[in-house]
């Protein structure tokens, strides 16, 4: 069953299609490919919400859509939740 | 997909319509008790009360005029009553509407009171929905149902795949030579640079930044620390969306892959030709869509992530949810579910298929989840305060 949908090969982000527990490793799709992929989660990750699929330094950007959608405010490593704790726009 | 035929209402300048409204439009705030009161009186004709209509000016003058004359004249509106307190205004809203050739008429209330003229009012009311109770439905292509589209309460369900099912139905529609809209200039801040691409010469696509960069200087002359708590609003969070670029990204899947808009549109402006058109809108829901039915739009599609429930007197709304929780919880809200995207059952070019079926059931008669729960946000943009 697919737990998390990727837009485009070059997303460092997939987006959980259900609600994922911490420590699965959850079944993925890139979208454009249609290839299939694998993470270990490290945290529960809720339908919607996104997913890291690398380590992503501080002040570098998540890609999603094949576009740049925000600048990381705290380390994130692969399989962790990403949202407004870990990422924030570059406009406001 | 070819043209198909639709059932629906020819008007007397040509435009197809797919709802046969009477309605009875108020100038200004103060008359609409009136409105309602006549309404009453007359089944099945539709008041359209709103906030507005006194000591506005200039440019705001010019958008009322045009919003309420715009919805008088859409195809969906079979005939019009409207009531000011005055007659000179009322006056320049009937001689909009009479160009389309419709039956409008207008009444004012100054120097004979409300009660008068409730009743002349009712009469031809009376008249106008007996006579439009047998319009008959007739043969129109699909391509002539105009047909705008704006999300809300998006979440990332919406960017994987609401969102590109109406971009994969839009580029059908455009396709088969229809006349489609987008807008939310705010929503596409982060993407503005792929959005000014999308336009079908660099003509259009400059007239795009430019509407964009001023509703940027308005932002930036206005803007507080609140900003970041309305863009995204909390229901996008909530839903996983983290910031405005994000969701200016799955803002722009509503328009494809594969088609170019081909003119900027001002707020409520009619377009001229066929295609994809660019309209300068806020992004709170029910003002836009009142921009495009003021602009001659007659259907929307509407797809929303956690579950925005707006609706629209006289532009039916059409909407569609890919979020499992929404289409089961919200599920009465809901036109057309197309989660199963998600889990890998259906292509968005089967959904996009599905959401024009609906389309089509609409325009034949299909009342929308919104018609039958009485959503009928009217909301009208006011640029600045009156004097």
């Amino acid at each position: 069953m697919i737990q998390f949908l990727v837009h485009e090969k070059t997303d460092n982000v997939g987006v959980a299609t259900v609600d994922i527990k911490s420590g699965e490793v959850a079944q993925g799709l890139y979208m454009d490919s249609q290839e299939d992929l694998k993470m270990k989660t490290q945290n529960d990750i809720p339908l919607g919400h996104k997913i890291a699929l690398a380590d992503i330094e501080t002040d570098a950007a998540v890609i999603k859509y094949g576009s740049d959608i925000g600048r990381v405010v705290d380390e994130i490593k692969a399989g962790e939740h990403v949202h407004t704790h870990n990422l924030k726009t570059r406009r406001w | 997909m070819s043209n198909p035929k639709v059932m629906a209402y020819r008007r007397e300048n040509g435009r197809v319509g797919i709802r046969n409204h009477v309605i009875i439009l108020p100038l200004d705030d103060l008359s609409n008790s009136a409105c309602e009161k006549i309404a009453f009186n007359v089944k099945g004709c539709k008041a359209l009360p709103h906030a507005y209509g006194r000591l506005q000016f200039g440019e705001d003058l010019q958008l009322f005029f045009r919003t309420l004359i715009g919805i008088g004249s859409n195809p969906n509106v079979a005939a019009v009553v409207v009531v000011g307190i005055e007659p000179d205004w009322t006056h320049v809203i009937v001689d909009g509407i009479a160009e389309t050739g419709k039956p409008v008429t207008g009444f004012s209330i100054e120097r004979q009171g409300e009660i008068k003229t409730v009743e002349q009012a009712s009469w031809k009311a009376k008249e106008y929905m007996q006579w439009a109770s047998e319009l008959k439905r007739e043969a129109c292509d699909l391509n002539e149902i105009w047909v705008s589209v704006k999300c809300g309460e998006s979440d990332t369900t919406s960017g994987l795949a609401s969102n590109p099912t109406v971009g994969n139905a839009l580029e059908k529609l455009v396709g088969m030579g229809s006349t489609c809209c987008f807008g939310e200039t705010s929503e596409i801040t982060g993407a503005e640079m792929v959005c000014k691409e999308r336009a079908a010469t660099p003509e259009v696509g400059e007239q795009f930044m430019a509407v964009f960069n001023k509703y940027q200087d308005m932002i930036d002359r206005n803007k507080t620390d609140d900003l970041s708590g309305s863009q995204p609003t909390k229901g996008n969070i909530a839903g996983g969306l983290t910031t405005i670029e994000e969701k200016a990204f799955g803002n722009l899947q509503k328009i494809g892959k594969t088609i170019n808009y081909v003119g900027v549109l001002d707020k409520a402006e009619a377009p001229t030709g066929k295609g994809l058109w660019y309209m300068d809108t806020s992004s709170a829901a029910a003002e836009a869509v009142t921009l495009w039915a003021a602009a001659g739009f007659v259907a929307h599609f509407f797809p929303t992530g956690q579950g925005n429930i707006i609706g629209n007197p006289i532009e039916p709304v059409i909407k569609l949810s890919a979020n499992p929780r929404t289409v089961s919880d919200m599920v009465e809200h809901i036109d057309y579910d197309c989660s199963a995207i998600l889990k890998g059952e259906m292509t968005l070019d089967a959904s996009g298929d599905s959401l024009l079926n609906m389309l089509i059931r609409t325009c034949e008669g299909r009342l929308t989840a919104q018609e039958v729960l009485g959503h009928e946000e009217f909301v009208l943009t006011k640029l600045y305060e009156s004097a």
